[in-house]
């Protein structure tokens, strides 16, 4: 990875006026596909995302049902128009993989034991991508689960860490992600206390390792606050939250 | 689409039981240590036709890697730097499981951890392999074959790709008139700049094993894939499986992918070293 410029000024800003410590904007709406059993739409930085959830729902093909649990499909996809240059349409070898962890993410928070023979069916479409879109995915995911009502342990905020100009930073954008030297994606369940997803490209010390896993924790936790206020905003409305906040 | 599955190896209730009855007492079925890696066998130079190949034991796992190198265009986006393939297949010789057909996820995911391992740890130099910047470069395919599979193909895979590169002999292409490309028909050695090695770890119960078997993969909870580079860093990472981790096993398995890869690089670098 080559640094062509500085991402980081003398005041400690980032390329996007950010500190080393600041989320980008996370806008999280729930409810938003009308015949989805439950879906969200995500604002996170430029990333411009919806998931939606079908089921749990019968499975086809039958064979694949499972006789003691539900059945769990994810599929991460980017539209043509999400990125740069056009992406094609078909699957990528990186959505198929994303799709993956994306499904490992969830599945832990899931109770998939009380819908034997189903399937429940999760739908990421990137119609923006900005660097993290399989945070803001999963992140969105979660929050669609609980609204179609699925019995779940916890909800799977996700947010990456990173080293960009030599710093640990939170949450990385697209630039830094293409020219920092180091991007730590995680899923976290809050009150489980449990890692869902972990990867990490790029070269970190043993001590910047743990820096960072620190750092995406932390992140972690201020999106489940975010989730957390995005659903009781659908169920119980404005008048809910400022209750809670006086 | 991702979907769950049942595990692909069908280990029985009671084997089952007894597997995590043993690694509760810290005794792996095998005899094993749960930090102990199974013997590692590395033999080079087996494909004639190959620029560098490798034939990679590790336990019953078993992986040929061949290099192919040829010219070809740049990556968008990363014009003045040699283009580095790679891929892996499991082929349906390795296992009563396995079918012929596209890869599926688990596959393109073996391939792309395998890949990141390389690419991240900035093993090649491609900033050395660019002929005329921005439009002909070196093109270096690494192709990983599973020949028999007996669990953690993530890492019997990384050694034969490591091993494979290293061993390898690249051909010299020269470029005159500053456009056409000619083939020397002489060899020069890859330019590499670290060993990256991978170690997997998977959760059963509560205990954290290294290495697992096939069996012992139809078991676990979780795994946590750990590259690190000759300086001890860490390259790149990936979590894999339904199950999870908490923080604390993380950080240990990272310390643990740091020591035991050092004794994995001596022993690749040992075994690379005879004959070469």
């Amino acid at each position: 990875m080559v640094q062509t410029r500085s991402l980081i000024d003398e005041h400690g800003r980032r390329t996007d006026g950010r500190t080393m410590d600041e989320l980008r904007n996370v806008k999280i709406q729930v409810g938003i596909v009308k015949n989805a059993d439950g879906s969200a739409y995500i604002e996170f930085g430029k990333n411009r995302i919806i998931a939606a959830v079908y089921g749990p729902r019968e499975v086809h093909p039958k064979h694949m049902a499972q006789p003691d649990r539900c059945v769990l499909r994810c599929r991460y996809h980017m539209s043509p128009f999400s990125t740069d240059t056009r992406k094609n349409p078909a699957p990528s070898r990186r959505e198929v993989e994303i799709s993956k962890v994306m499904r490992e993410a969830l599945e832990p928070a899931l109770m998939l034991e009380d819908y034997p023979r189903a399937a429940i069916d999760v739908f990421v479409e990137v119609l923006q991508a900005d660097g993290g879109s399989r945070c803001a995915g999963i992140t969105a995911a979660s929050v669609a689960l609980a609204d179609a009502g699925i019995n779940m342990r916890d909800i799977v905020p996700a947010c990456a860490a990173g080293k960009v100009d030599g710093k640990i930073v939170l949450d990385i954008n697209d630039v830094e992600d293409k020219e920092g030297s180091a991007d730590m994606p995680l899923a976290y369940m809050p009150h489980l206390e449990r890692v869902t997803l972990l990867q990490l490209d790029g070269i970190l010390n043993q001590e910047e390792f743990n820096e960072c896993l620190d750092k995406a924790l932390q992140g972690c936790k201020m999106i489940y606050e975010i989730q957390r206020r995005a659903l009781i905003q659908k169920y119980f409305g404005d008048e809910q939250e400022l209750k809670e906040e006086s | 689409m991702s979907s769950s599955k049942r595990s692909t190896i069908i280990v029985e209730h009671l084997r089952k039981q007894q597997m995590r009855e043993a690694i509760s007492r810290s005794k792996r079925l095998d005899g094993r240590d749960l930090d102990e890696m199974r013997t590692l066998e590395i033999e080079l130079g087996i494909i004639g036709k190959a620029d560098g190949s490798s034939r990679v034991r590790l336990g019953n796992s078993e992986v040929v890697a061949g290099v192919k190198v040829e010219t070809g265009t740049p990556f968008e986006g990363l014009e003045n730097k040699g283009a580095l393939i790679l891929s892996a297949e499991v082929l349906p010789i390795a296992s009563p499981y396995v079918e012929p057909g596209p890869p599926d996820e688990e596959t393109i995911e073996l391939a792309r951890v395998v890949d990141r391992g390389v690419r991240e740890s900035e093993m090649v130099d491609l900033d050395k392999l660019a002929l005329i910047p921005g439009k002909v470069v070196y093109t270096i395919f690494v192709d990983c074959s599973i020949i028999n599979y007996d669990g953690n193909l993530f890492d019997a895979s990384s050694y034969a790709v490591v091993s494979a590169l290293m061993s390898s002999k690249l051909p010299v292409f020269e470029v005159q008139d500053g456009e056409a490309v000619v083939n020397t028909g002489k060899k020069m050695d890859p330019p590499l700049t670290t060993i990256p090695v991978s170690i997997t770890a998977v959760k059963i119960g509560d205990s954290v094993i290294l290495d697992p078997t096939a069996e012992e993969e139809a078991c676990m909870d979780a795994r946590i894939t750990i590259t690190t580079n000759s300086e001890g860093k860490f390259a790149a990472l990936q979590k894999g499986s339904t199950g999870s981790f908490t923080i604390d096993q993380i950080k240990k398995a990272a310390e643990i992918a740091r020591i035991k890869g050092e004794e994995v690089r001596t022993k690749i670098k040992e075994l690379t070293s005879n004959g070469h």
